[in-house]
C-alpha cells in the first residue's frame, strides 16, 4: 500500500536551523499513520539524498519524534543564507520534493 | 526543595515590532503576570542586518510595541526582558532601541531602574581567543582562519541567562539585551527564583515565538506560560487560539535541528523524556524536560563580512521557445560580459535567478523541466564598487534582452520589465562569516551591563 505525504500529514514545512542548516518537518495527522510510516523505514538519509539531489553524507540527520508524530530531517545547506546563490534566507520554501512522495507501506 | 508557587510569563509577540492585538495583551494583563518577556532578534532574515548595523524591524513598529510593553511593566512594577535588541544584538541595534526605550518614558514620564546588556565583541578579542584555540566550527558551519575574523564587520555573542540575571540581581526593571539566546529573557527571571533551568528554558522555547505554538498559529499575537517545580503550561491569550499537544510538541521541532536534543549556552536541553498533556481545551501542560550540563561555558558568536555591492534587475519571459532554452541563452549572456570586460580589472560575480524553472531551490530542485508559461529572470550582480555592480548588471540586461537565440521569433526583444528605472541598486552586501563556539571561563566579561536611574522620564 502506498501513501502520498499530502493525505497524510497535516504539516510540511522546511526552516533553517541556523544559517549553515536547512531542517524538514513532516507531521502526521495520526498516531497510527506515523508509526506505520516509521516502522516502514522508508523515510531515510538516502531518500531525502534523492529528493534533493545531495549526497547522503550531507543529510544530517533523519529521526522520528513520537509527541508531535513527527519526522524530521536536516541538511547541511548547499549555500549558507544570504550568501552567493543563495535561493531561500529562511529556508521556508523547501518543502515541496515531500508534497507528493509516496511512502511505500509494508 | 520548598515548593515554589506559580509563576506566570507573558510573551507577548514573536519577534519585538512584529506586532500584537492589544486585546490579547489586555486579557495577559488580567492575569496577572509575574514578568514580560520578548524576543526582538534572529539571525533568519540572513546576514546584511547584522553587518550592515541596520535592523529588519523598523523603529515606528518597535515603540508601539515597546509602549505598550513598558507602560504595563511600570504600572504593575513588574520586570520586561528584551532579548536581542534591534534584531541582531550589535551595539548600534542596542542603541537603536535603547533610544526607543528612552523616548517612550520621556512620552509618557515612567519610572523605572533600566539595563543595557551589550554583546558585541571586539575584533581583536575574539583574534586573541581565536589564537588561544578557544573557537570551534559549529558544524556544518566551515572552519575560520584569523583573516575571517579581522574581516568581519560586526561579531556577537549569545548571552545566556547570567548576564540577565545579573542586571536583574543589580535591580533593573526593564533589561534590554544585545544579542540573547532567545529562550533566555523567558527563563532568566524564573532561573533567578529557583525554578528549573530545564523547565524555563524549554518555556522559553515556546514562548520566544508568540503564538506560532498554537492552532491557528501567529507570531504576532500573545501567549502566557505558566511554570511550577514540576511542570509548565502554555496558553494562547486570544480566545481565537488554543494549544494542542500536536501544536505544542510540533514547536519544540521548530527551526532546530533535532528536536530530542538542543544546544544553548552551557549545555543542552534534553527532550527525549518531555511529556505533553492537554490540561483544557486551550492550554497545554509540559513535564519532563531535563538539562544537561556540558561541563563548560560556551558562547555562540554570530559575524559577519562586507562582501561588496550588489544591483539586480527584474524581468520576465513569455515566449516558450525562449524559455525552452532558457540556460544556454543565460550561459552566452555571461560569456558576453565577460568578454566585454576582460580588459577591466574590477572582480565581479553575475548570477540569474530563473524563477518558473529553479528560482526557490537552486541546486536542490530535482525537477529541471519548465511547465509555465512564463517565467521571471532576476539579473543579480556584485562587484567591489556600486559604479561596478551597476555596470555589470545594465551590460547582461542589456545583452539578454536583445540576445538572439536558435528558432528566435520575437525579435523586438526578450525581456518584459515591470519597472523603469529596470536595474536597482541594493547597496551593501555581507555573508555570514563566523558562526563558532567560544570557550570562556566567565561570561560576563563578554556581556558587560550599564544601569540607568530613570525618574519622570528623565535619564538620572
Amino acid at each position: 500500500m502506498k501513501v502520498r505525504l499530502l493525505d497524510v500529514a497535516e504539516v510540511i514545512r522546511s526552516k533553517n536551523a541556523g544559517p549553515y542548516e536547512l531542517t524538514l518537518d513532516i507531521i502526521f495527522k495520526e498516531r497510527e499513520m506515523f508509526e506505520r510510516i516509521v516502522a516502514s523505514g522508508r523515510i531515510d538519509a538516502e531518500l531525502i539524498a534523492r529528493l534533493y539531489c545531495i549526497q547522503p553524507e550531507n543529510v544530517l540527520c533523519v529521526v522520528s519524534y513520537a509527541p508531535a508524530h513527527a519526522i524530521k530531517a536536516t541538511i547541511k545547506r548547499p549555500v549558507c543564507s544570504g550568501n552567493f546563490e543563495d535561493r531561500d534566507v529562511y529556508g521556508a520554501q523547501q518543502h515541496a520534493p515531500l508534497m507528493d512522495l509516496e511512502v511505500d507501506l509494508l | 526543595m520548598d515548593c515554589l508557587k506559580e509563576v506566570k510569563v507573558l510573551s507577548p509577540t514573536g519577534i519585538l515590532g512584529y506586532g500584537f492585538p492589544e486585546e490579547s495583551f489586555l486579557i495577559g494583563l488580567a492575569k496577572n503576570p509575574d514578568w514580560i518577556a520578548v524576543d526582538a532578534g534572529s539571525t533568519d532574515p540572513g546576514p546584511y542586518y547584522l553587518g550592515s548595523g541596520k535592523s529588519f524591524t523598523t523603529e515606528n513598529a518597535v515603540k508601539r510595541d515597546l509602549t505598550l510593553l513598558m507602560r504595563a511593566a511600570c504600572e504593575r512594577d513588574i520586570p520586561l526582558v528584551i532579548g536581542s535588541a534591534g534584531g541582531s544584538g550589535a551595539l548600534s541595534h542596542l542603541e537603536r532601541d535603547k533610544k526607543i526605550v528612552f523616548e517612550i518614558a520621556n512620552e509618557f514620564g515612567l519610572s523605572f531602574s533600566f539595563a543595557t546588556i551589550s554583546a558585541e565583541l571586539e575584533r581583536e578579542f575574539v583574534v586573541s581567543e581565536f589564537k588561544n584555540g578557544k573557537i570551534s566550527s559549529l558544524l556544518p558551519a566551515p572552519e575560520i582562519v584569523e583573516a575571517d575574523i579581522r574581516n568581519s564587520a560586526h561579531i556577537v555573542g549569545q548571552m545566556g541567562v547570567e548576564p540577565i540575571i545579573d542586571a536583574l540581581d543589580g535591580g533593573a526593571q526593564i533589561v534590554l539585551c544585545g544579542r540573547c539566546y532567545d529562550p533566555a529573557v523567558f527563563a532568566a527571571p524564573a532561573i533567578r527564583l529557583g525554578y528549573s533551568k530545564a523547565l524555563a528554558i524549554h518555556l522559553g522555547k515556546i514562548l520566544e515565538c508568540g503564538c506560532i505554538a498554537s492552532v491557528p498559529g501567529s507570531g504576532s499575537d500573545c501567549i502566557m506560560g505558566y511554570l511550577r517545580d514540576d511542570s509548565f503550561s502554555v496558553e494562547p491569550l486570544n480566545p481565537l487560539r488554543r494549544c494542542t499537544v500536536t501544536s505544542v510538541a510540533a514547536h519544540t521541532l521548530y527551526e532546530k535541528s533535532n528536536p530530542c536534543f538542543l544546544p544553548g549556552p552551557g549545555g543542552a536541553l534534553n527532550l527525549s523524556e518531555t511529556s505533553f498533556c492537554q490540561e483544557s481545551e486551550r492550554r497545554v501542560k509540559v513535564a519532563g524536560s531535563s538539562f544537561v550540563d556540558s561541563g563548560k561555558k560556551t558562547v555562540k558568536l554570530e559575524g559577519t563580512r562586507f562582501a561588496g555591492y550588489r544591483t539586480i534587475s527584474i524581468a520576465g519571459n513569455r515566449d516558450r521557445i525562449f524559455i525552452s532554452q532558457v540556460e544556454s541563452i543565460l550561459e552566452d549572456v555571461k560569456r558576453q560580459v565577460a568578454e566585454n570586460f576582460r580588459r577591466s580589472l574590477f572582480p565581479y560575480t553575475l548570477d540569474f535567478i530563473v524563477y518558473g524553472k529553479n528560482g526557490v531551490m537552486g541546486d536542490l530542485e530535482r525537477c529541471q523541466h519548465t511547465e509555465g508559461h512564463e517565467i521571471c529572470i532576476v539579473i543579480d550582480a556584485v562587484a567591489s564598487k556600486q559604479e561596478e555592480a551597476n555596470t555589470i548588471c545594465s551590460v547582461a540586461r542589456s545583452i539578454l534582452l536583445h540576445a538572439g537565440y536558435p528558432g528566435r521569433v520575437a525579435t523586438a526583444g526578450n525581456l518584459a520589465f515591470p519597472y523603469s528605472p529596470s536595474d536597482v541598486a541594493m547597496g551593501e552586501v555581507y555573508v555570514f562569516s563566523i558562526y563558532h563556539l567560544l570557550e570562556v571561563d566567565e561570561t560576563s566579561e563578554l556581556f558587560p551591563v550599564t544601569y540607568y536611574n530613570i525618574v519622570g522620564g528623565q535619564v538620572r
